[in-house]
Parts: C-alpha cells; sequence; structure tokens
C-alpha cells in the first residue's frame, strides 16, 4: 500500500503536543471543563476516553475500505457509542463511586469531537498501526492536558492531589478553583502560557535569522 | 422496476451500518449480561447505606427486603424498614422512570403507615449537568419530605401552595415532573399491595430472600 500521509511516529508524536487536543485543537472542551476538579476524576475520564478512541480508531481502520462516504460518520458515531457504552457500564460495575461521581460525563464522550475527528482524520484513511498509533498519542495529550488542568485546580482548590494532601492544613482551599469558573480560569491561564511559549519558540529562530542578517548588512558601518 | 433498483441501492449502501448496529448490539448484550449482577449489586449497597438517611431512626442492618406484587402484576422489590429494637420504622420503595434525557431511578422513603414520604434519594440519573442533575440536592429532595401520599404530587412553578404540590427546580421543568410522576406511579402501583401487607405481617417470612447482613440474630 503506497504511503498517504502521516507515518504512525509522526501521528504518536503530534497526538502528545504538536496537535494537542486541548492546547492546539481546543477539542473536548465539555470533559475537560467538566471533570478536572481533581486528578482522580479526570484520569478516569483520561483514561476512559483513551479505551474509547483506541477501540474506535482500530475498528473504523479495519474497515475503512468498506466505508460509504455518505454513511461514514454514521458509522464512526455507532463504533463511539458502543465503545462509550462499554466504558460506562464497566465504570457503573467496578469504579461506582467514580461512576456516580462523572455522571453524565462518560455517556458524553460520545460527543467529544477528538474522537471522531481522529476516525475521519486518520483512521479512515490509514492504516491499522497508523491509527493505533495515532490514537496513543491523542489519548496521552489529552491526559497530559486533563493532567495539568487537574493538578492546578486540585492543589490550590483543595490542597490536595490525587485526594492527598500536599500543601499545609493551613491552607485555605480557594473554593473557586474547585467549582466551574475554577475550570474556565484554569484553562484560559493554561492555554495562555501554552500560546506564549509556541509563539516564543516560533520567533526565536526568525530573531535569530535577522539579527544575523542586520550584522551582516551594518557590520562594516560600525 | 425502479423502486426495486432503488431499493438494492439502499441495501449495497447501507449493509455496512446494519451488520454494525447488529454485532455492536450483540456485543453490548453480552457486556450487559456479564456486569449487570455486579452494578445491581452496587446499588443495593448504596440503597442500604442511605435507608437510615431515608426513614428516620432506621437500622440499615435489620432492614428485609420483600417482593410484593403490585397493582400492574408484576413483583417489585420493596425494603421493609426497623429500628434496632425491631419496631417497624417504615418503608423504602425503589421506583424508576423517564427523566429528561434517560432513566432516573429514585428511592422513595415512606413511613411505617405509608402516608408520607419521608424522604428522596437518587440512585440513578443522567439529567443535563448543572440543570436537571440538581435533583440529586439536597434542595430539591426535601421538597418531597413530608408530602402525604393520598394524591398524586404535583409540580409547580411558584411556592407550593396546596400540601400536595412540590416546587420544580428552575431550568428543570422536565426533570423536576419526571421524579414526581416517578413518585406517583410507584405509589399508585405499590401503595395498596404494601399496605395489605404490612396488615399481615405473618407474610414476611416466605417472600423473598432478606438481607445479606440483616436478622441475624
Amino acid at each position: 500500500m503506497k504511503r498517504d500521509g502521516p507515518t504512525a511516529l509522526e501521528r504518536f508524536i503530534n497526538g502528545v503536543l504538536p496537535e494537542n487536543p486541548v492546547y492546539r485543537q481546543l477539542l473536548g472542551m465539555c470533559p475537560t471543563l467538566a471533570v478536572t476538579n481533581g486528578m482522580k476524576p479526570a484520569m478516569t475520564m483520561a483514561a476512559a476516553t483513551a479505551f474509547v478512541l483506541i477501540c474506535a480508531n482500530i475498528i473504523v481502520s479495519l474497515i475503512r475500505g468498506l466505508l460509504k462516504p455518505h454513511l461514514r460518520i454514521l458509522v464512526f458515531t455507532l463504533t463511539i457509542a458502543t465503545f462509550v457504552t462499554i466504558a460506562d457500564r464497566f465504570l457503573a460495575a467496578y469504579m461506582y463511586e467514580m461512576s456516580k461521581q462523572l455522571g453524565p460525563y462518560v455517556p458524553l464522550i460520545i460527543v467529544n469531537c477528538l474522537i471522531i475527528s481522529r476516525c475521519e482524520i486518520c483512521a479512515s484513511k490509514q492504516s491499522l498501526g497508523v491509527a493505533a498509533a495515532d490514537a496513543v498519542g491523542m489519548s496521552l495529550g489529552f491526559a497530559a492536558a486533563l493532567a495539568s488542568i487537574a493538578t492546578v485546580r486540585e492543589i490550590l482548590g483543595s490542597g490536595s492531589w490525587f485526594g492527598i494532601s500536599v500543601l499545609p492544613a493551613a491552607w485555605p482551599g480557594w473554593g473557586i478553583m474547585v467549582l466551574p469558573p475554577g475550570a474556565f480560569l484554569t484553562l484560559v491561564l493554561l492555554l495562555g502560557i501554552a500560546e506564549w511559549m509556541s509563539a516564543r519558540r516560533r520567533r526565536a529562530p526568525e530573531r535569530q535569522s535577522e539579527t544575523e542578517s542586520e550584522c551582516s548588512l551594518h557590520g562594516h558601518a560600525h | 422496476m425502479s423502486d426495486l433498483s432503488r431499493q438494492r441501492g439502499y441495501l449495497r449502501d447501507a449493509w455496512l451500518v446494519i451488520l454494525l448496529a447488529l454485532v455492536f448490539g450483540g456485543g453490548l448484550a453480552g457486556v450487559q449480561s456479564v456486569l449487570s449482577d455486579k452494578i445491581a449489586e452496587n446499588k443495593r449497597q448504596e440503597t442500604y447505606s442511605v435507608i437510615p438517611e431515608l426513614v428516620s431512626g432506621a437500622d440499615a442492618t435489620k432492614t428485609v427486603e420483600l417482593l410484593i406484587e403490585g397493582r400492574n402484576g408484576k413483583a417489585a422489590r420493596v425494603y421493609k424498614v426497623t429500628a434496632s429494637d425491631g419496631t417497624h420504622k417504615g418503608w423504602v420503595l425503589p421506583a424508576d422512570g423517564q427523566g429528561f434525557a434517560d432513566r432516573v431511578e429514585v428511592l422513595i422513603g415512606l413511613d411505617a403507615t405509608l402516608s408520607t414520604i419521608t424522604g428522596l434519594y437518587v440512585l440513578e440519573q443522567k439529567e443535563t449537568p448543572g440543570l436537571g442533575d440538581y435533583i440529586t440536592g439536597e434542595t430539591f429532595r426535601s421538597r418531597f419530605r413530608g408530602k402525604p401520599t393520598d394524591g398524586s404530587l404535583t409540580v409547580v412553578k411558584s411556592d407550593p401552595q396546596a400540601d400536595n404540590e412540590i416546587r420544580a427546580l428552575t431550568g428543570a421543568t422536565i426533570s423536576s415532573e419526571s421524579v414526581a410522576a416517578i413518585v406517583n406511579a410507584a405509589l399508585a402501583n405499590m401503595k395498596g399491595p404494601m399496605q395489605e401487607h404490612g396488615a399481615s405481617p405473618s407474610e414476611d417470612s416466605g417472600l423473598a430472600p432478606t438481607a445479606p447482613e440483616g436478622r441475624g440474630d
């Protein structure tokens, strides 16, 4: 088969940072904002999303030769919904407390655009290995993004991380960080930092070449 | 002729969707049959843990689980709640029905004579976050406490005037009405049979297995 797109390694690396689903693509905002008030719910959501994304990418990649263009979204949704239901039932059976805490956000994984976009962009066009690597990379990127937001919110809001106390008991706990406004504030701040860092990295080579050319131009004048 | 060829065209397009739906449906049925017992057990444990909250003075370890045939002819699970000294304190009646988004499962706490609601607990719901899911909150659930069971409950959007009125949640009228409808339907179905059962306590033994850790002595 001809090579028709990025390789498995490129897909994997892209998912983690350069095309991070939350910080670069702004996908999956609903779980990003809703379940990041603590590390435990955030990581459960990341694991459930990873399970669904990896399974959906694998199935879609396997049947990509049979897809009809106008029915492909239907097939993606059907596949995603199936694995979301499995994840939801599994949580209800083995992590009952967490399943109650996450409530409707587990079934809402179905409408997480991250998953359907990976089916569309990668899995429906590329081979099994590339699709699986893409799903794993994106899942790791998504998990890292959720972890970064949840870390800030849980430490500032509850003084703990994964439920373990990390700040002295005197820490008052900024209640707002646990509440929905804290999700928006944290996301905006971290998104701003991520943008600033990538803008600086983009500018750095330019500035370097500018300085060099200036030097060579005006070198003799001074 | 053209009809036939068009139908054949549909099938040629849709066979994959139909096949996947069948395969996935079968798979999900398998998952459900493997996990349903475990999920039901989780819910039962949660039920036992909230019984003292639903019926005051209850001792959850003394609670007896019964199967009583409702008006609709189906046997339903109810919990007969007793205090630690053995006096009959009330009942907990599980009920479920359609909410705004998905099925809502509730536990209704009732006093011993089945005349007043003593508490309400939402066991499972998938209502809209931030609006309908406030049915799980104490503010909404407490609106059912002390309500009589002789008429059906009505949901109102202002402060309740009559005894059988429940104030709806702002922005979640359908979720509020769903919960009230579930309570009404469960009481209409089970109140009579439960009263009959309460009047003849000798039937206690044969009907259903008792709580796992109950009646030890």
